[in-house]
């Protein structure tokens, strides 16, 4: 069982007067790709924010990298890729990521290893607003791998994407964890399930499961995720009722 | 704070200027235009252009920078380029400052442009020299971007942003002097004329205009104008929140 890159504690967090995370406890482990999953609405956003440290919170404690989510501290060491693309549509792609590389503190050749990394080498000098959304939100993604984090948080990063995109994406995933950085990717992609090291499910704010795929296969007794998660989120709706 | 990061910022913000060329041109051709335009409505009171065209050279860059910034800021505030910025090592003064630089370089242009239209072609004749002019209209088009910055963390959307244009400028062109003496106002307009800065800006102009060296009250009025834009970055460096809900 490896170290803990972040930890959750008894969050609560409301957003527009209505409770959306209800005292969560999870953890993440330091060098795992993290599945975060859950139906619409079922807090995912809301917890990557709070883990961030970008979402103001009501109670709880986020601890990331050893210190409380949104210290200054983590400003060099967190990457973080909203769900909308957020690059400037009237850059190019390099100059984007080149801008960012400035703010981050690398140099510009380590942006243009970033663009190249999401496949986008060829795109380089086209404005961000000429491309396909799949391509603005690699343009997205580049931006936040140039400085190298030691924690990354993707909230659906494959949206949009081709599978042949979504198979190296995740590829890439991997080696990064490999070699020692913390992922944490949401989807609603249950194939995509399937190729995290953990997955937390979330259902109305609440975690329903904390497990490994294989361990949730055996514990729903099915092989198939999309059912497991099915069930779970079924088991979980009746015993609030 | 950093310097590296702060003109980073002010580049990438030249490039998105630069690269919107319709943006580009009428920020630097339309305040020389309109310059044209009053001359020959005061065709046959060249006097009266003097008066009123020297505080409008100031007045310009105002109104432009800030509707520029408002909608410029608002857009990061709303595409999550702003979130995202605010999860890197920048810190809120270099992007302010970013921005504050990127639109004086731009400000410094189109008040040359103006500048020069009205005194090399339409005969603007002051005391002053033309350089001190564009200084002024400078300092008022950093005025004029902090407020609008300051003011995008009011607006929802672009039609919001651009509805304070007639809302927060427009009462202070019409109270700064330009269209009647401050001193013929009724009272509780005079004081409302005193505290806005705009009135200062426009002040300086005329004393640029009146006096052919640098005034005590010249100075005065050039303090007031950076020192309200100071207040203002300051204030919007406040409504850039780290955390929201």
């Amino acid at each position: 069982m490896g170290a803990s890159a972040v930890s959750v504690g008894g969050l609560v967090v409301t957003r527009g007067g209505r409770e959306v995370l209800h005292g969560l406890d999870c953890g993440v482990r330091t060098a795992t790709v993290t599945g975060l999953l859950g139906p619409s609405g079922s807090g995912k956003t809301t917890l990557l924010r709070a883990i961030v440290g970008v979402q103001k919170i009501r109670a709880g404690v986020v601890t990331v990298l050893g210190h409380p989510a949104g210290a200054p501290d983590l400003r060099h060491r967190v990457g973080y890729v909203t769900q909308a693309p957020s690059v400037y549509g009237d850059l190019t792609v390099r100059e984007n990521a080149r801008y960012l590389a400035a703010v981050c503190g690398v140099p510009p050749a380590a942006a243009d290893a970033a663009v190249a990394d999401v496949g986008l080498r060829e795109r380089a000098d086209q404005l961000v607003a000429s491309l396909s959304s799949g391509e603005r939100a690699r343009a997205s993604l580049a931006c936040a791998l140039l400085a190298g984090p030691e924690l990354l948080v993707l909230d659906e990063p494959t949206v949009g994407l081709d599978p042949v995109l979504r198979e190296d994406l995740w590829g890439r995933f991997h080696a990064l964890a490999a070699a020692g950085t913390t992922l944490i990717v949401s989807s609603h992609v249950m194939d995509e399930a399937a190729r995290c090291d953990r997955l937390l499910l979330l259902r109305d704010g609440r975690l329903v499961a904390d497990d490994t795929p294989a361990a949730l296969r055996r514990r729903t007794g099915t092989d198939d995720l999309e059912q497991a998660f099915l069930r779970l989120i079924r088991v979980g709706s009746r015993e609030v009722a | 704070m950093s310097a590296r990061i702060t003109l980073a910022t002010a580049g990438r913000v030249l490039t998105q200027l630069r690269r919107d060329r319709r943006t580009a041109a009428m920020l630097l051709l339309v305040p020389g235009l309109l310059m044209v335009l009053l001359r020959y409505v005061f065709h046959d009171a060249p006097q009266t252009f003097d008066r009123i065209g020297l505080p409008l050279l100031g007045v310009f860059p105002f109104v432009t920078m800030f509707l520029v910034t408002s909608v410029a800021m608002l857009r990061e505030r709303t595409s999550g380029t702003l979130e995202r910025l605010l999860t890197t090592p920048l810190h809120k003064l270099d992007l302010l400052l970013g921005y504050g630089i990127a639109f004086a370089v731009a400000a410094a242009l189109q008040a040359a442009v103006a500048t020069a239209v009205a005194y090399g072609l339409l005969g603007l004749d002051t005391q002053g020299p033309p350089s001190l002019v564009v200084g002024i209209a400078i300092a008022n088009a950093v005025l004029g971007m902090a407020l609008g910055l300051f003011v995008s963390a009011f607006a929802r959307s672009e039609f919001q942003a651009v509805q304070f244009m007639p809302a927060v400028v427009l009462p202070q062109v019409l109270l700064c002097g330009l269209l009647t003496p401050r001193e013929d106002m009724v009272n509780w307009l005079r004081a409302a004329s005193d505290v806005l800065p705009m009135t200062y800006a426009v002040d300086a102009l005329t004393e640029i205009g009146t006096h052919a060296e640098v005034t005590g009250a010249l100075i005065r009025d050039t303090v007031v104008v950076a020192g309200a834009a100071a207040g203002f970055l300051v204030l919007g460096a406040a409504t850039l929140r780290r955390r929201t809900g």
